[in-house]
């Protein structure tokens, strides 16, 4: 890992915080109610990239929310039931994404402008600082 | 976000410590979207009845009270609930008493649901219990702001009845229900409801089936983006644009669309742009067919052990066709049909519930099997008229699919063979 690979991408935060973790990268928007399972923290909409794939403890990066309006009710369970990401990094943001960021509490960034769909790998370690709108991300490998 | 003093007066506690909490959450949502103020409404509908092992949990500990601070208020702290303060209705739920003994569905999870329509029906929710309140006495008027969950509700307020409401969430429509307050952004705004796409259909759209595949086609090409649709359709009634908004908004996540001469926001195709119509897209045969066989490449096997019917739920014209194609027949297949319980006491007072009991079917309420997760025990192929159901419930249920006409689901029905074609 060299300084040079170090990516930066500004944004919006929307939920406050500073967390640094693993990127678990979804190039297909997510669905809540029918696309994930709350008490597992996993992904299970089964045409989905991301099938069977835990989120908990993971910076969730990915398009945006599609699918039913109970999307922030099952991303707030995640909460409730400790399973839930540690931050979220997305580009679309609408009513669904905005209040289900809002009520999972974890650190939020998004209006960012370039594209992190291309610029993030899942594994890549990111800082997501929420308070400055800023995505720092350090590839694992060149 | 810029508050009123009213708002700054309700964040602040003048109201108590609930509609504090209600504030609270309408300003973080209302700053991550951007929004630039609240606005005022009257008109919520949400969800606080419906049964899930979170909720269970939470009113084993501190009662409905705890439930809802913390699931429909977001907060940690557990307040005591007021009365709402402007009008809220409960949209579909879990299956109710009248599914017991035949939906397989939990007893405890029927037990503690009619336990919180007495606590939220004492705290002014009306217990209207359906994804389409506007069939049964929440009716939006034009230009209404609206704060309003379930994406086929929310297609039909904006589009149909030109109502304002975004697709809100759980937690949103209930701090709306003790503010009377929304973030005023997306489609509350007259700049976001103009049309985007122009479809134009060239085979005629006629009948429950045809706007069914056409919402469906529609849809998927637009994803979230809003939908001008002109050509040879029919008249619709209310039964057809149910059906059309709710499949637009399961391929896609149409929320508002605009049908030039019916919807009221789009006289013309020029109105419903708001100035020049960009470049049109086809509705043709070959669409049509590509959309009808999309809908049924999730069924192999033709033995139909399960039809469903009223999704979104049925309109009693729905109840009487069901009731006049089913009369004197005997099925072989279980088959539910699903309509508001208000729409239900109609149907016992006009006979068609006996008719369609006499059959072998049943008229539920509620629910459906996709929000309650339930069909007849051991299903493995289902049959439905519901181009939203047809698309939700191989996924949540993993069962096959077949999508046709009322008629051809009751013949499955009837036969427990699927021989449904396109006409």
């Amino acid at each position: 890992m060299t300084a040079k690979n170090v990516v930066e991408i500004r944004g919006r935060g929307i939920v406050p915080g500073r967390v640094e973790g693993e990127a678990l990268v979804s190039h297909e928007t997510i669905s809540g109610w029918g696309g994930i399972d709350p008490a597992a923290g996993t992904i299970i909409e089964r045409r989905h990239e991301l099938f069977g794939v835990c989120f908990t403890g993971k910076v969730l990066v990915f398009p945006g929310a599609k699918g039913s309006s109970g999307w922030s009710g099952f991303f707030q369970a995640t909460r409730l039931l400790g399973t839930a990401p540690l931050a979220m990094v997305f580009t679309t943001l609408s009513t669904k994404s905005a209040l289900g960021a809002v009520v999972t509490r974890v650190p939020t960034v998004t209006d960012l402008d370039e594209d992190p769909l291309i610029l993030v790998r899942t594994g890549d370690l990111v800082t997501v600082d929420a308070d400055r709108g800023i995505v720092t991300v350090r590839p694992v490998s060149p | 976000m810029r508050l009123a003093d009213d708002e700054k007066a309700m964040r602040d506690g003048a109201e108590g410590p609930a509609v504090a909490a209600a504030m609270n959450l309408l300003v973080r949502y209302g700053e991550a979207l951007g929004a630039e103020h609240l606005c005022d409404t009257r008109n919520v509908a949400g969800t606080m009845t419906q049964p899930s092992p979170v909720k269970e949990r939470l009113v084993r500990e501190g009662g409905w009270p705890k439930a809802f601070s913390v699931i429909n208020l977001d907060s940690d702290a557990e307040f005591e609930i007021p009365h709402m303060r402007v009008p809220t209705c409960q949209l579909q739920h879990g299956f109710s008493d009248d599914a017991l003994g035949v939906a397989p569905y939990p007893a405890s999870m029927v037990d503690l649901q009619a336990d919180a329509e007495s606590f939220y029906g004492a705290h002014g929710v009306n217990i209207l219990a359906t994804c389409t309140p506007y069939q049964v006495g929440n009716l939006p008027v034009r230009g209404e702001h609206c704060a309003w969950m379930e994406s086929s509700a929310v297609v039909y307020a904006n589009s149909v009845l030109g109502a304002r409401t975004n697709c809100e969430g759980t937690a949103s429509t209930g701090a709306a229900s003790l503010t009377g307050k929304i973030p005023c952004w997306g489609n509350h705004l007259a700049e976001n409801r103009h049309g985007t796409h122009l479809i134009e259909a060239e085979v005629p759209v006629e009948g429950f089936l045809d706007w069914g595949m056409f919402g469906y086609f529609v849809g998927d090409l637009v994803q979230e983006n809003r939908p001008v649709v002109t050509g040879s359709l029919a008249q619709p009634d209310l039964t057809d644009l149910k059906h059309f908004g709710a499949a637009t908004a399961s391929s896609g996540g149409v929320e508002l669309f605009h049908l030039p001469g019916i919807t009221p926001e789009a006289s013309t195709v020029e109105q419903a742009f708001g100035g020049p119509p960009p470049h049109r897209l086809v509705y043709g045969a070959r669409e049509r067919r590509e959309t009808y066989e999309l809908l049924n490449s999730q069924g192999s096997s033709s033995d139909v052990d399960f039809v469903l019917l009223g999704c979104p739920h049925a309109s009693i014209d729905q109840v009487a066709r069901a009731a006049r194609a089913l009369e004197g027949r005997t099925l072989t297949a279980e088959l539910w049909i699903m309509t508001p319980r208000a729409l239900r006491t109609v149907a016992d007072r006009n006979g068609y519930t006996e008719i369609i009991h006499r059959a072998g079917g049943r008229v539920l309420t509620d629910s459906c099997p996709a929000m309650s997760k339930s069909a007849p025990e051991g299903t493995r192929v289902f049959a439905t008229d519901s181009a939203k159901q047809a698309h939700y419930l191989p996924a949540i249920l993993g069962i096959e699919a077949w999508f046709g006409t009322l008629e051809e689901c009751v013949d499955a029905a009837v036969t427990g063979t699927w021989r449904g074609e396109l006409r």
